[in-house]
């Protein structure tokens, strides 16, 4: 069996690992147990097709024929559909096994075959779609993942708030499919075929609405600011291993669609690689910075999987920015680190939503404030939380630190080029990607800090326990890759360079051609492991030493200037803690404060209330599709429900059309 | 990539390890002569650090094993961070392509652990000093990174030792205007990320008004050490940056040029010191202003660069 055989017969056994169980009880742990280990072996399958790829070189393009007469179905396994392949199959799996205790069939938990079923199938569709070698097979890998992320997001569908999300969800998603539709139709225009290949003439009009289309209806998926609105919703209500897949892969999708349209020109003019670098910076601030401003656990995550692709869109702003001024080491510094930031992040964001899941499970709430000091009771998820927490925010020794490193190193040498041309506003993103890095620190100090750390602040923290190894086993298996990457990223530059190449179109002879270069000479990836070893070393050997010299030391209360009887409720909470760099934000922010009112002399108990909302939701999109509800709500009077009213619209058809008769 | 084991590296371990603590001695001491008085003696810190690290420490019963991690990391990624800068007009001991942002990254690892330390007592003092030590951090973080770009740019480089070796004394004959901008912006990232006046005053005698010395109220003996041994050498870290990029003239000989490094470093420590006696902490509301000018001054060093050519 060769390696694309391997990689469809995973599919297969993904997208089928959910039927089993549909045909028996619905409280059957075995069912459940079936649908787990189909989908493990399903990933597992494909992992091994993905390995062989790397080991041995390509893979054989298989064609099949499609129901659409006279086309064909293409499954092309290259350097770009084999490394997004690999973050797909290792979170599709593990989210699966995650879900074992995180939504247990036989303990009532609702719709849980459904939600096996539907998991299964969306990694198989997200697995499809990148391996997909044309656009009508790419499409349909992507309407089935878009609809089966709709009933996972739905699976509480009790809850009205999640059948809300749901609808955005659906509604933005297929905006980005209405634009896949559109890339490819431009395709098929304009080389005659739906199989990817690169376009005769960028200047047309037609390549020019590909790369629109390309890059805001695919970022509507990957979650790109302004057209991330459905994000925060739907990732804060559905199950948390279904938001770990979703942040970590399925948005990634996204960032494949724009990554796949952006090889399909041979030339790039240097203003679209200007504009993709701007709406990556935005993106990446204004998604760090609404992050801040929550305090609902999985509102805040999802905020930041818009920072986070808002890097791996600077990272490609970058390499196009290379690409038209001819710029290779550009090239494959931003490519590279976007790369390797699409593995970072789908590896540290699962990780997050894991322990985030592990959390809700043991506290019943997302809700911030009311946790404190599971550190103690929880300790195997607090580690890998921290492990991820430092991970996000790009510090070493860990991976996030490794690709944000490379996009550095590539906004610093624009700065560099001779005469300070264009191409040198690309350097302002340096300090714009600092900004972001020293905001993710805030924001996961303050989560880390307020859910682990300190005293709890509720009866329920109070009572927090581990979870089982179902959940806690797939955490330490991403928080291990999290350290590997991070200690040894030279271990990975081969598939990078290989994923790198084959975005470049280097076939088509593109101006900066990227496969003389290898990425070790330009990236510093083995000082970063010496460094990583120097860090670790330190802190191991100061942490002993410091342990051994206050082994004996007394404990008393925190000292707290005095005061002897500190409580809970004194510490301070996620949004306090926030609460300056939100006012700092405010222009964008727009936090809306509700103070107590205190309008008796005697006044009862009340509350103070503070939110950031989406903006961009309830500010634009809202207001603006006021009016398109109201118009297509006109609609509902022709839908009178009544027979004879409908055979008096067929009438009033046919008389048309006696009257007006089209071509004739 | 590295530097084989030089006596400059082994010169540049040994300063790391022992010259800092004086540069806050100087500090005080700069203190005590603008309010007429006769200060501690200037090795003060020596003796502070050795008392410290005899004493017992005393931990709260809220805290975790994060708590006693916290000083560890602050003190070892400034160490390494330490390891970066070029010292006497020599490369540094840790030298290679983007290790200037491993300086940044690295230190804020250390501050990361720092603030999640103050927040793991429970204490409100110490969360409302981790959340200024965030938001300022932030703020300051950009300027730095101007900064870089300026140096980058004048440079070609992109390590530290190159960015604040010799191409510097080119670049003030060449651009002086942005060069100077930067070291001015430069100067007020040392005194917020250090803490001191105008931004955070160490010795106020109310805990609602610090920054710094409010995240680590509850640390104790030999932990305090670290955090103390730490702070010196953050300082030094950033008055060295500072000094290499007013004085970066070498004059050949391995020993003035440490002379003269290690003698700037004091006079950094002397006008901080005199910035500290001569003006009042600002409120708290006006820090962020003072960052955002900060900044824009930088950026408006860069916009100038890149018109020269």
């Amino acid at each position: 069996m060769n390696g694309t055989e391997l990689i469809l017969w995973g599919i297969a056994c993904s997208a089928l690992s959910g039927v089993p169980a549909l045909f028996l009880s619905a409280k059957s742990r075995a069912g459940q147990a079936i649908s787990v280990v189909l989908n493990a072996v399903g990933c597992g399958l494909g992992l091994a097709g993905v390995w062989s790829f790397f080991a041995n070189g390509p893979l054989p393009v298989v064609r099949f024929p499609s129901p659409v007469a006279g086309f064909n179905f293409t499954v092309a396994v290259d350097g770009l559909s084999a490394f997004f392949l690999v973050p797909v199959l290792l979170v599709g799996g593990l989210a699966s096994i995650y879900g074992l205790q995180y939504w247990p069939q036989d303990k009532g938990m609702p719709n849980a075959r459904r939600l096996s079923f539907f998991l299964g199938l969306m990694t198989a569709a997200m697995a499809l779609l990148v391996v997909a070698g044309d656009g009508l097979l790419f499409l349909f890998g992507w309407e089935t993942m878009a609809v089966s992320a709709l009933f996972l997001v739905a699976v509480e569908d009790h809850i009205a708030e999640t059948r809300k999300a749901a609808w955005l969800y659906i509604a933005a998603s297929h905006f980005a499919t209405l634009s896949g539709f559109g890339v490819f139709a431009l395709l098929y225009s304009q080389t005659g075929s739906f199989e990817f290949s690169t376009l005769p003439n960028v200047t047309s009009t037609a390549a020019i609405f590909m790369a629109v289309l390309g890059l805001f209806g695919f970022g509507t998926k990957a979650g790109l600011m302004p057209m991330h609105i459905w994000l925060p919703g739907a990732h804060a209500a559905a199950p948390s291993h279904v938001s770990a897949v979703m942040s970590g892969v399925m948005i990634k999708m996204g960032v494949y669609g724009v990554f796949r349209t952006a090889s399909f020109f041979p030339e790039i003019p240097l203003s679209w690689g200007l504009v993709t670098l701007a709406v990556g910076t935005v993106s990446a601030i204004l998604g760090v910075a609404f992050a801040i401003g929550q305090h609902d656990i999985k509102r805040l995550l999802a905020y930041h999987s818009i920072e986070n692709i808002g890097i791996i869109v600077m990272g490609l702003g970058l390499a196009l920015i290379g690409r038209a001024t001819g710029r290779s080491e550009w090239v494959l510094l931003g490519i590279c680190g976007a790369l390797l930031h699409v593995w970072n992040h789908a590896l540290f964001k699962s990780l997050l939503f894991f322990g985030a899941g592990s959390v809700i499970h043991s506290m019943g709430t997302r809700e911030l404030d009311v946790m404190g000091g599971l550190g103690r009771r929880m300790p195997a998820t607090a580690t890998c939380f921290l492990i991820g927490a430092v991970a996000i925010c790009g510090l070493p020794p860990l991976n996030g630190f490794v690709s944000e490193l490379m996009i550095y190193l590539g906004l610093f040498k624009t700065i560099q080029a001779e005469p300070a041309s264009l191409a040198s506003a690309a350097a302002f993103a340096a300090p714009g990607l600092a900004l972001v890095g020293a905001l993710a620190v805030a924001c996961f100090v303050k989560v880390y800090g307020i859910v682990f750390l300190g005293a709890g602040r509720s009866e329920e923290a109070a009572h927090a326990h581990e979870s089982g190894l179902a959940m806690t086993g797939p955490m330490f298996v991403l928080a291990g890759c999290c350290v590997l990457i991070g200690v040894a990223p030279l271990l990975f530059a081969a598939p990078l360079e290989q994923a790198a190449t084959t975005w470049a179109a280097a076939e088509s002879g593109t101006s900066a051609d990227i496969s003389g270069l290898s990425l070790a000479s330009l990236a510093p990836l083995v000082p970063v492991s010496i460094i990583a070893a120097i860090l670790i070393g330190l802190l191991v050997v100061g942490t002993a030493v410091l342990l051994r010299r206050v082994r004996t030391s007394p404990s008393s209360l925190t000292w707290d200037c005095g005061y002897a009887a500190p409580s809970a409720r004194m510490q301070y909470t996620s949004s306090s803690f926030a609460q300056w760099l939100v006012d700092l934000f405010a222009w964008a922010l727009w936090p809306r404060v509700h103070p107590p009112k205190v309008d008796t002399l005697f006044p009862e108990d009340t509350c103070f209330e503070s939110h950031v909302d989406d903006t961009v939701l309830n500010k634009a999109v809202r207001p603006a599709t006021r009016f398109f509800a109201w118009l297509f709500g006109l609609s509902r009077y022709l839908q009178q429900g009544s027979l004879q009213a409908y055979l008096l619209y067929i009438l009033v058809i046919v008389v048309g059309l006696l009257i007006w008769r089209p071509g004739g | 990539m590295f530097e084989t084991l030089s006596i400059h590296s082994v010169i540049h371990v040994a300063v790391v390890l022992l010259f800092p603590p004086l540069l806050l001695g100087a500090v005080n001491r700069t203190k005590a002569k603008f309010g007429g008085r006769q200060g501690q003696p200037i090795l003060q810190t020596y003796y502070d650090l050795a008392k410290l690290l005899r004493k017992e420490s005393v931990f709260s019963e809220t805290t975790t094993w994060v708590f006693r991690f916290g000083p560890v990391v602050g003190l070892a990624t400034a160490f390494v961070a330490s390891l970066i800068v070029p010292m006497g007009h020599a490369s540094a001991p840790l030298s290679f392509a983007g290790d200037v942002i491993l300086f940044a990254y690295v230190l804020a690892l250390g501050r990361f652990f720092t603030m999640a330390a103050a927040l793991d007592t429970g204490s409100a003092f110490e969360g409302m000093g981790a959340a200024r030590e965030a938001t300022f951090a932030c703020l300051a973080e950009p300027v730095l990174f101007l900064g870089l770009l300026v140096l980058s740019r004048i440079s070609g480089s992109l390590q530290m030792s190159g960015l604040l070796g010799d191409s510097v004394a080119g670049g003030w004959a060449t651009s002086a205007a942005p060069l100077l901008l930067i070291a001015i912006s430069w100067f007020v990232v040392l005194l917020v990320e250090n803490c001191r006046i105008p931004f955070d005053d160490p010795n106020t005698h109310l805990e609602l008004t610090m920054i710094h010395e409010v995240m680590v109220l509850d640390h104790s003996g030999p932990a305090l050490g670290l955090i103390m041994y730490g702070a010196a050498l953050k300082l030094f870290v950033f008055a060295g940056m500072i000094i290499n990029l007013v004085l970066p003239f070498g004059t050949g000989s391995t020993l003035v040029d440490w002379l003269v490094f290690l003698l700037g470093t004091l006079l950094v420590a002397v006008i901080v010191g005199t910035v500290e006696s001569v003006i009042a902490r600002l409120k708290m509301a006006e820090i962020p202003k003072l960052l955002i000018g900060a900044g824009v001054v930088s950026l408006f060093a860069v916009i100038l660069l890149l018109s020269y050519s």
